[in-house]
């Protein structure tokens, strides 16, 4: 079986996978880093949006073996010690979900959103978001929540 | 769902996956190349295609980028979409490419997926294929024996089948610029925002004083490969853009299905296919040619 080097959440792990084992999998199952979950059969939904070097990817569509060699964030690392990352604030103060299953990957893909686009409009928003599905707020306050999240993220405040 | 077992192996150069395609379809083996995955994951994952093993070229550099080569752009087949998006030579250069690219999946799965494995993976859903049969776009690929070419014409055979041998892998694709004058669009319908083209039109057009000198337009799932709207591309010759002339317009366009078999499946019979064809040609034209 090959044997991988994957950094998660900033903490390095030599695993031995099965070629088949998918990314998912291997930070849920193996790693138990079970704050991404997985939403879909299809690659559609984006619940388990991760960052891989540095760019939002859907972790149900990579291989752990395609990951060899690389850094990957989850939402379990984006807070430093007791305080969250602006995102999640910004999530939480506007009320950005209800049952929060898709909030994780919501949250990092705003975060790579903003990575290219540091003050989005709404319309940019809507457009970056397209691969993540929420099915219970209607988007409205997860819109507001990333427009917020990007000021704090840039230091401006309203 | 979790795939069906299958063998890997991580390709260390180009002539290493060729060497390992061809013996292992010598074996008898059922082989793919594996790019960014996009596509061939989810069939994996749903179980519909099992294969006993993955050559992964995702590491190769050499396949890696775009190239401004004269009277045409080189595009590295394992360019991911995300590049293919942020290169000025593309933008600037076969902005078709990127008009078509952007309205590809969706951001994820553009920084994964790569502009060669859609066009291998040859859906006739997927939005390149029409892209490279519209611009006459030359593949190049590499096997055991040697490089060889092929027009974009002959790449695309049925569906999810290319003109690519068993021990052939895809290098990249030359894109004609086509030179000054030109326009472009690609006009696709969907249902949600990173759903498949119900259907899609590639369309790029030359004009002069208003009226269209030449014009290439090619078709997204309106048949089991890519289509080539050639009834429609000679009616155009000569037709003006005006908004005056609106009606000669729509009845050129009425010609866009002509050729095409289109499929039926939930988002559309054959006949909502067609119209939806004829109409988007209209579009397509139009915003290319303003």
């Amino acid at each position: 079986m090959p044997r991988i080097t994957v950094t998660v959440d900033e903490i390095t792990y030599e695993e031995e996978v099965e070629p088949r084992l998918l990314l998912v999998h291997l930070l849920r199952d193996r790693l138990g880093r079970t704050g991404t979950p997985i939403g879909c059969d299809t690659g559609n939904c984006g619940a388990c949006t991760v960052m891989l070097d540095g760019v939002s990817v859907k972790s149900c569509s990579v291989l752990a073996v395609q990951a060899d060699g690389s850094e990957v964030v989850t939402v379990e690392g984006l807070s430093s010690g007791q305080e969250w990352h602006p995102m999640q604030r910004a999530f939480h103060a506007e009320h950005a979900l209800q049952c929060g299953y898709c909030t994780p990957g919501m949250i990092m893909a705003a975060i790579d959103l903003v990575r290219n686009d540091p003050d989005p409009s709404e319309e940019a928003v809507r457009r970056g978001l397209e691969g993540n599905l929420c099915r219970c707020t209607g988007y409205t306050n997860i819109v507001r929540a990333v427009r917020r999240g990007a000021q704090e993220m840039a230091g401006r405040h309203d | 769902m979790i795939p069906a077992p299958f063998e890997y192996v991580r390709a260390g150069s180009l002539d290493e996956a060729c060497r390992v395609l061809a013996e292992a379809e010598e074996a008898g083996e059922d082989v793919k190349v594996l790019a960014g995955g996009q596509s061939l994951l989810p069939l994996l994952r749903l179980r519909l295609a099992y294969l006993s093993a993955l050559v992964d070229v995702g590491r190769l550099a050499e396949l890696r980028g775009v190239e401004d080569r004269g009277d045409h752009v080189f595009v590295g087949a394992l360019t991911t979409h995300d590049e293919v998006l942020r290169s000025e030579v593309v933008r600037e250069l076969v902005p078709l490419l990127a008009l078509a690219t952007a309205t590809v999946a969706d951001p994820a799965v553009r920084h994964r997926g790569t502009f060669g494995g859609s066009l291998a993976h040859a859906d006739p859903a997927g939005d390149l294929p029409a892209v490279a049969l519209a611009l006459d776009c030359v593949f190049v690929v590499r096997s055991d024996e040697g490089e060889r070419e092929i027009p974009a014409s002959d790449f695309f055979v049925d569906y999810l089948e290319s003109a690519l041998e068993p021990g052939e892998v895809l290098v990249g694709v030359r894109v004609p610029k086509l030179g000054p004058g030109w326009g472009f669009h690609y006009e696709k319908f969907h249902r949600t925002a990173q759903s498949w083209a119900t259907v899609g039109v590639a369309a790029a057009v030359r004009l002069g004083e208003g009226v269209v000198e030449e014009a290439r337009i090619a078709l997204t799932n309106m048949g089991p490969t890519p289509v080539r709207a050639r009834a429609v591309e000679t009616a155009l010759r000569g037709v003006p853009l005006g908004s005056s002339d609106g009606e000669r317009l729509r009845q050129v366009c009425d010609l866009a299905d002509e050729g095409a078999s289109p499929p039926a499946d939930l988002h559309g019979d054959p006949a909502y296919r067609r119209h939806l064809a004829r109409v988007l040609t209209r579009r397509a034209v139009v915003t290319a040619g303003a």
